[in-house]
């Protein structure tokens, strides 16, 4: 059993914290002194990789194996895109990163940089955060009048430079090649892949991208190691997530915890269980696009794995939570909605496909459905699957066939079956 | 583009150093013309290209694409309610028919005084205090309809 310590939120309630004063006095940028002064590039990726440090964006892919994939001698620059992109539903824990601790964030920016030989780093914020983004530049000046962040770092050759970048109302940014192409001042269509942005990303150079909780997380493995880190979470999976968790329950917020904790204690013990006269009926585990689960499929452990075998996925940490009273049509009507309406528009499965899912079952709220709308409906989601060039397509897709498997006996009885 | 402040001149200048390419600069540029003019003329767009070294039809894709850049003017105050899950389990369709009902406009109008322009938009990160607005870019939490009077009253 990991050990409870809330070391990313442990200091939210201090005053002012995101003051660079006030982050200092409690040990602040000690990690990324200690990184930049003492420790080589490969042992910091070493330590990295051994924490298991999984992306906190909603792939969870390894950040270690990621910037590994950087070319170590490049003829070219690379540069680090920090995802703040936040546009998954239900999903608002890195606005409390960077809101309460942005000299965390920047700290993790500089040992991440440091260890890939980046020296200029974007922040891709989402257009809504607008007084986050005032926040954060404001920390960037506060570091580089300390000499943090600017040339010679810490009295070294390091130089690096950080840019705050607001995106403008588009869920596809978070994705990751949409993002570097919003970057460039494009429209935020996904790139094919291969080739990875580790070789050609933004401005066609390398390019790590990670999640600002990702990010988070590296002054502490550098601070006190991986071992540390593995014992804060599982061993394959190790540190804490900060889960954020909203619908009718007692305490919606944030709630970090080792990965490995149950989604019945998250909701019940943390959130202070349902509110007075709700019940239980769905869970969304990891934003919208993880496929929903009933209410007695909360028994289960909160990690990637787990998640994974249940037919859904961690994703991005963001529970929401339905009550009996809701109705499923409603919960599909604002799903697809939302799909159809954050589709790009560059593949033809996803922007039709959704699109047409989305006015049958608007038809069906309109009480005009019948019951071969159901099948039409698993039949387009399951003809988007796994044909789009970016996740967009599976990410609607399978919170779709989720609803319409699990739920159909009522979606049929709200049609009058 | 005689209509903009010399200080956003200058922020924009700024700004396009800032990058690697200045092509990179095209949505940052758009939010300072948005923020002082209230949204994007059609002779913005042939600027900013002109600026920025694009096709205007470049620029014109990017405003198109993006729900936050606004083609034409809009109400004093935008308000911008939250209609997906989070806010929706919350009661937001009840709030949204209370400021139809209030303002006797839909989502998409403008009051005839030109205060308030309606719209309905996509998860806003805010899911812990649903249901939420944004009027401009300042969130109101935990609506209900006594709150929401209070801050439209609280408006010019």
């Amino acid at each position: 059993m990991a050990k409870k310590e809330k070391y990313l939120t442990g200091l939210f309630g201090l005053e002012n914290l995101h003051e660079i004063e006030v982050y200092l006095q409690n040990g602040g940028y000690e990690a990324a002194k200690k990184a930049v002064k003492s420790m080589k590039p490969e042992e910091i990726l070493k330590e990295v990789k051994a924490a298991n440090l999984r992306g906190r964006g909603g792939a969870g892919f390894p950040a270690g194996v990621k910037w590994g994939f950087v070319p170590p001698t490049a003829d070219k620059p690379k540069y680090l895109c920090v995802n703040a992109d936040e546009g998954e539903p239900g999903t608002f824990k890195d606005k409390y990163i960077m809101s309460h601790n942005p000299h965390l964030l920047l700290e993790g920016i500089i040992i991440t940089s440091y260890c890939v030989g980046i020296h200029q780093a974007f922040i891709y914020i989402r257009g809504e955060y607008e007084m986050i983004a005032r926040r954060l530049e404001k920390a960037i000046d506060e570091a580089k009048t300390k000499g943090f962040l600017g040339k010679n770092i810490f009295g070294s050759q390091f130089a690096l430079e950080v840019v705050v970048h607001r995106g403008a109302g588009a869920y596809i940014c978070g994705e990751e090649t949409a993002l570097l192409e919003s970057l460039e001042g494009k429209r935020g269509h996904p790139r094919l892949k291969p080739p990875f942005p580790a070789s050609v990303g933004l401005f066609q150079c390398p390019t790590v991208i990670n999640n600002v909780e990702t990010i988070a997380n590296v002054p502490f493995i550098i601070a006190r190691g991986a071992e540390w880190f593995t014992q804060m979470g599982l061993p394959q999976d190790g540190g804490t997530r900060i889960f954020g968790v909203s619908g009718p329950v007692k305490k919606p917020g944030i709630y970090e915890l080792p990965l490995g904790t149950s989604l019945r204690e998250l909701i019940f013990n943390h959130a202070g269980g349902m509110l007075e006269g709700k019940e239980l009926k769905a869970v969304i585990p990891g934003g919208m696009s993880a496929p929903i689960l009933t209410a007695d499929e909360i028994d289960i452990s909160l990690d990637f794995e787990s998640l994974k075998n249940a037919g859904s996925m961690l994703g991005s940490g963001a529970v929401i939570v339905i009550d009996k009273e809701t109705s499923m049509l409603d919960v599909l009507q604002v799903v697809t909605k939302f799909y159809a309406h954050e589709s790009c528009g560059q593949c033809t499965p996803c922007r039709v496909g959704v699109s047409w899912i989305n006015k049958i079952v608007q038809r069906m709220a309109a009480g005009q459905g019948s019951p071969e709308d159901l099948e039409t409906i698993s039949r387009l989601a399951s003809a988007i699957m796994g044909k789009t060039l970016c996740p967009l397509g599976d990410a609607a897709a399978m919170p779709i066939l989720g609803i319409v498997e699990k739920f159909k006996d009522e979606l049929l009885a709200q049609m009058g079956h | 583009m005689t209509s903009l402040s010399p200080e956003t001149r200058k922020k924009i200048t700024e700004l396009t150093g800032k990058y690697p390419q200045k092509q990179a600069a095209l949505l940052p540029v758009l939010h300072l013309i948005q923020n002082e003019i209230g949204y994007i003329p059609a002779e913005a767009e042939i600027w900013v290209a002109e600026l920025l070294g694009l096709q205007p039809v470049r620029v014109k894709e990017v405003i198109t694409f993006y729900t936050m850049f606004l083609e034409k003017p809009i109400g004093r105050y935008h308000l911008q309610v939250c209609t997906n899950l989070s806010c929706t389990l919350a009661g937001a369709r009840n709030i949204l028919s209370y400021l139809m009902n209030k303002l006797g406009i839909k989502p998409g109008e403008t009051t005839a005084d030109g205060r308030f322009t309606l719209t309905t938009v996509e998860c806003l990160g805010a899911c812990e205090h649903a249901p939420c607005m944004m009027v401009n870019f300042d969130y109101y939490e935990h609506l209900t309809p006594e709150k929401i009077d209070k801050i439209l009253d609280g408006l010019e």
